[in-house]
């Protein structure tokens, strides 16, 4: 009997393979080479230049940004990769009471942005502050100079003040990583001889390593672009001075060659951490899941690691929520209900939207990297991936410039070909914010999207290779509901961090355009922080949600699992 | 092919809603940038509207101003730019997005040595920069001078912001501009021997530091006195403005330092009508007085009634150099400023 449908013959199938893995590589490059174009036009600036600035710097204050900066990304990195992961491991493999809470309470602290905890321990912590103010009244000391208060002002400040509100991005991943671990490995790790504690650090461990890497380096680069803190706190960092040659020395291609050398340092890092683990794999070569088994702990332990996870929620999230509620139950009459309505949109309008765009093409970047094995391609995505370094502000002017270019041909084509004029379609509107916040939020969504897809065993495309569906359907109806929860903390991520954007967003917005946090900030910089209660609270608020939603359905990803540990029999 | 044309039609809508821009090119419209903050000129721009009828849409741009006017270029939607502090007057004459304007009312209101030579800016607003002493503290005649600051008797006694902030920065321009760059290095570097603690928080921090008892002496702008004399949401900053003996220095020399607050047209206007009207009536009579009020800031048109409080400070005599010779200074000055590591001095070092 013939078929009723021709069958394909064997090299027509190949060449449709091909292509569908070229179109994925093709739709790709071009999106990341799209996003690329910000990054290369600072370097380009950078190049174009004829100041003479560098003499300058390096024998003056070029030294002390380095190691200001150097010191500041370390230590912060390293307190949110002790606390993140800590707190991960404590939450999702052992059994003490509150578990459960911490669970999603240990993820608030990321709604608060930094540069408002910054200002709220300021305000509590300094000389005029309760603290200091209830110390003097208990001791009858009269002026500063009766006795020594550790300065909030400070980098050890700055370094707290990050390290509460960055560990969430480590506790996150290392947390899905843990969730998404087989339990039969650490088993046999036990097996083997090894006790709990020398699982953790010799199995459990390592095999999390790409989502903590991930993690900790978003913490570092998010650390390394940050102004708004730093400047408040006095504290000396690269971004500090390269704002300083920007504004003060007038000097815009000095600033974005400083901001080219941060880049590096960032893509340096990155490719000294690839290479370390390129041979090595962390995809789990069983599919059986059995429910975490949750270690009991003894009493003085499980008072210990309630602690451990209580005390970072206290001062990441608690105090500062307290301080800016009263903040804005004492000024709320103030506050015009249309302005903080019209604010609210605003902001949450551009956060959707920005991790919706963000979302799809950075799960269009690392599945076309990961399906085309290219390593131009993943040279170019890693690079594209960078934005997240580069000061906001720079970033900014990165994307100024090339949409600028851009209306302006059109603009000059329109004339020259039909006579009417388009003036500026894309520039100062909400499409260039948004296209700002993409690339710029980039790495959020490729690094989760990435780290998830490394979990996933090649032999799974093949396989489904094999049953005769394209790259796409296995994306569409394979890995998708296997990482549904990194996507959605991506698109968490993103969102969270859009509400909290601020230097780009004041640099590049519409008319009449202000978001809950250029609001805040406006306030602040004229020092009326208390009447920015109410918008701060409302960052941290619309950052809450998701955040509480995300580690709902984390608990819920891991594969087999009905929603509840079992306790060790 | 449903879910295609579902996600073609979002993705149009949203094409749509997102490239409305919220100005328009209309006749009764003129488009602002600021680095001032919106709720010291909106009560002036709403005066604006009410006298002439024309609407006014603003951007508040605190840093990247003169990036995004380069970029957008001659579609730029931008008529007129308000801003403060000279370097930034200068910097945006350097970048070339301004147009002169020529308008006889303005000629008459403005003194010529606060306007550009060509016309590109107008100063609107002046402010001095003075020292703030403790009055318990400090003798009366003790700091009479800039140049007193680095005197040895002040050793740890001086608050101050980060000398890379602009207002700092045209102070020391300014001292270059009088004294010369090596005695200007000599004076920088002893205040820095002077401070009490690391340059940090902004002009209000100093006078908070004087009442904590942390230093005796900080340097200002005029404008924080006003504020924090008259802040009755944060009653704790009248006490440290009662704390303070205003001084404008050098005043048997070559007068107190001033700094101003301008706006100009932007080469890519449109409406350049609209925008003049907003200049003119921004040097006239009625929002001088409540432009300079609004921030208890000095009129720049003689003749009008200062604000109570700033009249209590008495007059002064302010340096009459050109605002353009300090501009050119301003880079000398940043440099100087990390020769000598201003901001990294920590206490008695």
């Amino acid at each position: 009997m013939t078929p009723a449908v021709p069958v394909m013959n064997q090299s027509t199938r190949w060449r449709l393979a091909r292509l569908r893995i070229d179109v994925w590589w093709l739709g790709a490059i071009v999106i990341a080479a799209l996003v690329a174009i910000p990054l290369l036009t600072v370097i380009l600036l950078a190049l174009a230049s004829n100041d003479d600035i560098w003499p300058h710097l390096a024998s003056t204050v070029l030294p002390h940004y380095i190691k200001t900066t150097l010191v500041l990304s370390g230590s912060v990195g390293f307190g949110t990769f002790v606390i993140g992961t800590g707190t991960a491991w404590l939450v999702t493999l052992c059994r003490f009471p509150g578990r459960r809470v911490f669970e999603c309470a240990l993820l608030l602290p990321m709604a608060v942005p930094a540069y408002i905890i910054a200002y709220v321990y300021t305000d509590v912590l300094e000389y005029a502050g309760p603290v200091q103010g209830l110390l003097r009244e208990a001791f009858g000391w009269t002026s500063s100079r009766d006795y020594w208060f550790p300065e909030i002002r400070s980098l050890g400040g700055a370094v707290s003040m990050m390290t509460l509100v960055l560990y969430p991005y480590v506790y996150l991943l290392a947390r899905a990583a843990f969730l998404e671990q087989s339990v039969c490995v650490l088993e046999v790790s036990r097996t083997l001889g090894r006790g709990p504690w020398r699982s953790f650090f010799t199995v459990a461990l390592p095999l999390a390593r790409p989502a903590i890497v991930i993690g900790t380096s978003l913490v570092i680069m998010e650390t390394l672009n940050d102004f708004g803190t730093v400047d408040f706190f006095a504290v000396n960092t690269f971004t500090v001075g390269i704002y300083d040659v920007w504004l003060n020395m007038n000097s815009l291609s000095g600033a974005a060659q400083l901001a080219s050398v941060l880049l590096l340092f960032v893509l340096g890092l990155v490719a000294l951490e690839r290479a370390n683990r390129r041979s090595q794999r962390f995809h789990h070569t069983t599919s059986k899941y059995r429910p975490l088994p949750g270690y009991r702990l003894g009493a003085w332990h499980a008072m210990g690691a309630a602690s451990a996870c209580l005390v970072p929620i206290l001062l990441g999230f608690a105090v500062p929520c307290g301080v800016l509620l009263k903040h804005a139950i004492v000024h709320f009459d103030e506050a015009s209900a249309g302005e903080y309505l019209a604010h609210t949109f605003n902001s949450l309008t551009l956060s959707f939207l920005a991790a919706a765009v963000t979302v799809v093409l950075g799960l269009f970047l690392a599945y076309g990297s990961r399906i085309s094995g290219d390593r131009l391609l993943g040279g170019l995505v890693r690079f594209a991936a960078v934005g997240y370094a580069i000061p906001g502000a720079v970033l900014a002017v990165g994307v100024l410039h090339p949409l600028g270019r851009f209306d302006n041909f059109l603009d000059s084509l329109m004339r020259g070909t039909f006579g009417i004029s388009t003036g500026l379609l894309l520039s100062g509107t909400i499409i260039a914010i948004t296209v700002g916040y993409v690339v710029r939020f980039l790495a959020l969504s490729v690094g989760t999207v990435e780290a998830s897809l490394a979990k996933i065993t090649p032999s799974m495309d093949d396989a489904a290779r094999t049953l005769g569906i394209g790259p796409g359907a296995t994306l569409r109806r394979v890995h998708l509901p296997i990482m549904r929860a990194s996507i959605l903390t991506a698109g968490v991520l993103v969102f969270v961090d859009g509400m909290k954007e601020l230097p780009m967003t004041l640099i590049m917005r519409p008319f009449n355009f202000e978001t809950l946090a250029t609001n805040v900030y406006q306030l602040a910089s004229r020092e009326l922080l208390e009447q920015s209660g109410l918008g701060s609270l409302t960052i941290v608020a619309a950052g809450i949600l998701p955040v509480l939603v995300i580690s709902l359905v984390i608990g819920r990803s891991r594969p087999g699992q009905e929603g509840a540990l079992e306790v060790d029999p | 092919m449903k879910a295609q044309s579902t996600i073609h039609t979002v993705v149009l809508a949203v094409i749509l809603i997102a490239a409305a821009p919220g100005a328009a090119v209309a006749s009764g419209e003129v488009n602002l940038y600021s680095t001032r903050q919106p709720d010291l000129i909106n009560p002036v721009l709403a005066g604006f509207t009410r006298s002439t009828g024309i609407k006014t849409n603003i951007v508040y741009v605190q840093k990247g101003l003169i990036e995004r006017l380069k970029a957008e270029g001659a579609n730029s939607p931008a008529d007129a730019v308000l801003t403060v502090d000279i370097g930034e007057l200068d910097n945006l004459k350097k970048a070339a997005v301004l147009q002169p304007v020529i308008s006889p009312i303005l000629k008459r209101s403005i003194p010529a040595h606060l306007t550009d030579p060509q016309g590109l800016w107008y100063a609107l607003t002046m402010r001095a920069r003075i020292l703030m002493a403790s009055k318990e503290r400090v003798k009366p005649g003790e700091v009479a001078t800039y140049e007193d600051l680095a005197k040895p008797s002040m050793r740890g006694r001086i608050c101050i912001r980060s000398g890379k902030h602009e207002y700092n920065i045209s102070l020391i321009a300014s001292v270059i501009a009088h004294n010369g760059l090596e005695k200007a290095r000599e004076w920088l570097d002893g205040v820095k021997m002077n401070l009490a603690r690391k340059p940090q928080g902004n002009d209000r921090a100093g006078a908070k530091g004087i009442y904590e008892g942390a230093c005796d002496v900080a340097v200002a702008n005029t404008y924080y006195m006003g504020l924090m004399t008259t802040n009755e949401k944060q009653p704790e900053q009248k006490a440290w403005a009662a704390a303070i003996r205003v001084v404008f220095p050098n005043q048997d020399g070559r007068g107190t330092h001033v700094n101003v607050s301008g706006a100009g047209m932007t080469k890519s206007a449109k409406n350049t009508d609209n925008a003049r009207q907003l200049l003119e009536y921004l040097s006239g009579d009625e929002a001088q007085s409540l432009y300079a009020r609004q921030n208890y800031e000095y009129p720049v048109k003689a003749g009008v009634e200062l604000d109570p409080v700033v009249r209590s400070w008495g007059p002064f005599k302010a340096d009459a150099i050109g605002l353009a010779d300090i501009a050119k200074q301003r880079s000398a000055a940043a440099r100087l400023v990390d020769q000598i590591g201003f901001d990294h001095s920590t206490p008695g070092s």
